[in-house]
């Protein structure tokens, strides 16, 4: 087969049909992935969710409530709810305070607004340092955990700012936004429950 | 004839592992080299996408090569890339969520992966089919195998783990391994390591 010809008609042409090929090819693609790609979300949220809070038998999935936070994030609550009581709420929350822009996690609070657990849904962090919140934050170990503590009793910002909260080492920044995602869903999580009071009656701190 | 041709896609093919290997020998694609090395399984990970955009570029650039004019032939080769890339890109974040968590950033930069063009330019728009896709196989693979070894030593050295498993605890390791003056400090001496192997054997 002989070489095509650089001539601006062949030139023209091959690129068009290049990419018309390659646009195609990548649109079915893209409908092929869109269901597993959302259905791997969606496990991931609901793992999530069981993971913050206390065992629960209702659909938190089902009586997700939206909220708008100061800074114009909008977060999801996922209320989990054991014979129709309360046990706590799994809130999706984001900052864009990251060394890599937003950080996306999932935390659970009890009624009262003390911390759970949490979860790392998505960020851009930098492996190996930033990448360490995923458990940092929960291992009992000197200052780092904040399982347990209330946004409402605790200053829960890293020690370098005057906090009680270990960062995480050569990541600072990235503790930062962690730690202001926390708050983020804690200040909305107040602003939107004014009957659960800060301190609570109840002292589950553990 | 028969065997000789044998012989010749076979050092086509392991060519790619240690005599023109791209990371340690070419010095191709450091952007992802020092960028995701940070963990044994990311190396990897990175290297068996880079692997799979690799075959399948050299397939259709080589299946293509005769209708492609000349002057137009860096942009076309980039289209063909791309697209290939955003094909692993999506399945990977389909099918295998956790490995797209921790490589999700660099997988879009392998589309400016000089190995992948290089291999393009150099050796699918001037070869056959057959040999293109062994040439994009043993570069892929010894990719891969670079990067894994790149891994596991930054991961070794830096948090004490391999692939994961805890060889010793954390706290002893070397941080600078895991941040990016690490990634140059071992493969610099990775390098230099296999030179004098080369330069011996």
């Amino acid at each position: 087969m002989a070489k095509t010809e650089s001539t601006l008609k062949n030139m023209v042409l091959t690129l068009l049909v290049i990419t018309g090929v390659a646009g195609a090819s990548l649109g079915s693609m893209y409908e092929l992935t869109k269901e597993p790609i959302a259905a791997a979300k969606l496990a991931k949220q609901q793992a999530a969710i069981k993971e913050v809070v206390p065992e629960f038998n209702n659909n938190p999935g089902e009586e997700v409530y939206e909220a708008q936070s100061k800074e114009g994030f909008t977060l999801k609550f996922f209320p989990a709810k054991k014979d129709n009581q309360l046990v706590g709420t799994a809130i999706e929350t984001m900052t864009n305070t990251g060394f890599g822009g937003d950080v996306k996690i999932m935390v659970g609070l009890k009624p009262d607004g003390s911390i759970i657990n949490y979860q790392v849904l998505e960020h851009k962090e930098t492996p190996g340092l930033g990448t360490k919140m995923d458990v940092w934050f929960k291992t009992d170990k000197d200052n780092q955990s904040i399982v347990g503590k209330n946004p409402a009793k605790n200053n829960l910002t890293v020690s370098k700012d005057g906090g009680e909260v270990d960062a995480i080492t050569a990541a600072t920044i990235s503790s930062r936004a962690f730690l202001d995602a926390v708050r983020v869903a804690y200040e909305t999580y107040n602003q939107n429950n004014p009957a659960v009071e800060k301190g609570g009656k109840d002292e589950s701190v553990e | 004839m028969r065997k000789e041709e044998k012989m010749n896609q076979w050092s086509n093919f392991s060519k790619g592992f240690f005599k023109e290997n791209a990371v340690f020998t070419l010095l191709l694609g450091m952007c992802p080299t020092l960028g995701v090395t940070s963990s044994a399984s990311n190396g990897l990970g990175m290297g068996l996408a880079t692997t799979f955009v690799l075959v399948m570029s050299n397939l259709v650039i080589a299946l293509i090569k005769n209708l492609i004019p000349d002057k137009v032939r860096i942009p076309a080769f980039i289209v063909v890339i791309a697209t290939f890339v955003t094909i692993v890109e999506m399945t990977m974040q389909a099918y295998v969520p956790a490995l797209f968590d921790s490589l999700g950033l660099f997988i879009p930069l392998i589309v400016v992966n000089c190995l992948v063009l290089g291999r393009a330019e150099a050796f699918a728009s001037k070869n056959n089919l057959v040999s293109s896709i062994i040439d994009g196989l043993g570069m892929g693979l010894g990719f891969a195998m670079a990067l894994t070894i790149l891994g596991s030593v930054r991961e070794l050295l830096g948090s004490g783990k391999l692939f994961g498993i805890v060889i010793y605890p954390e706290d002893y390791g070397m941080l600078v391994f895991v941040l990016a003056p690490g990634a140059f400090i071992a493969l610099g001496y990775l390098i230099a390591f296999i030179n004098r192997v080369k330069k011996t054997a």
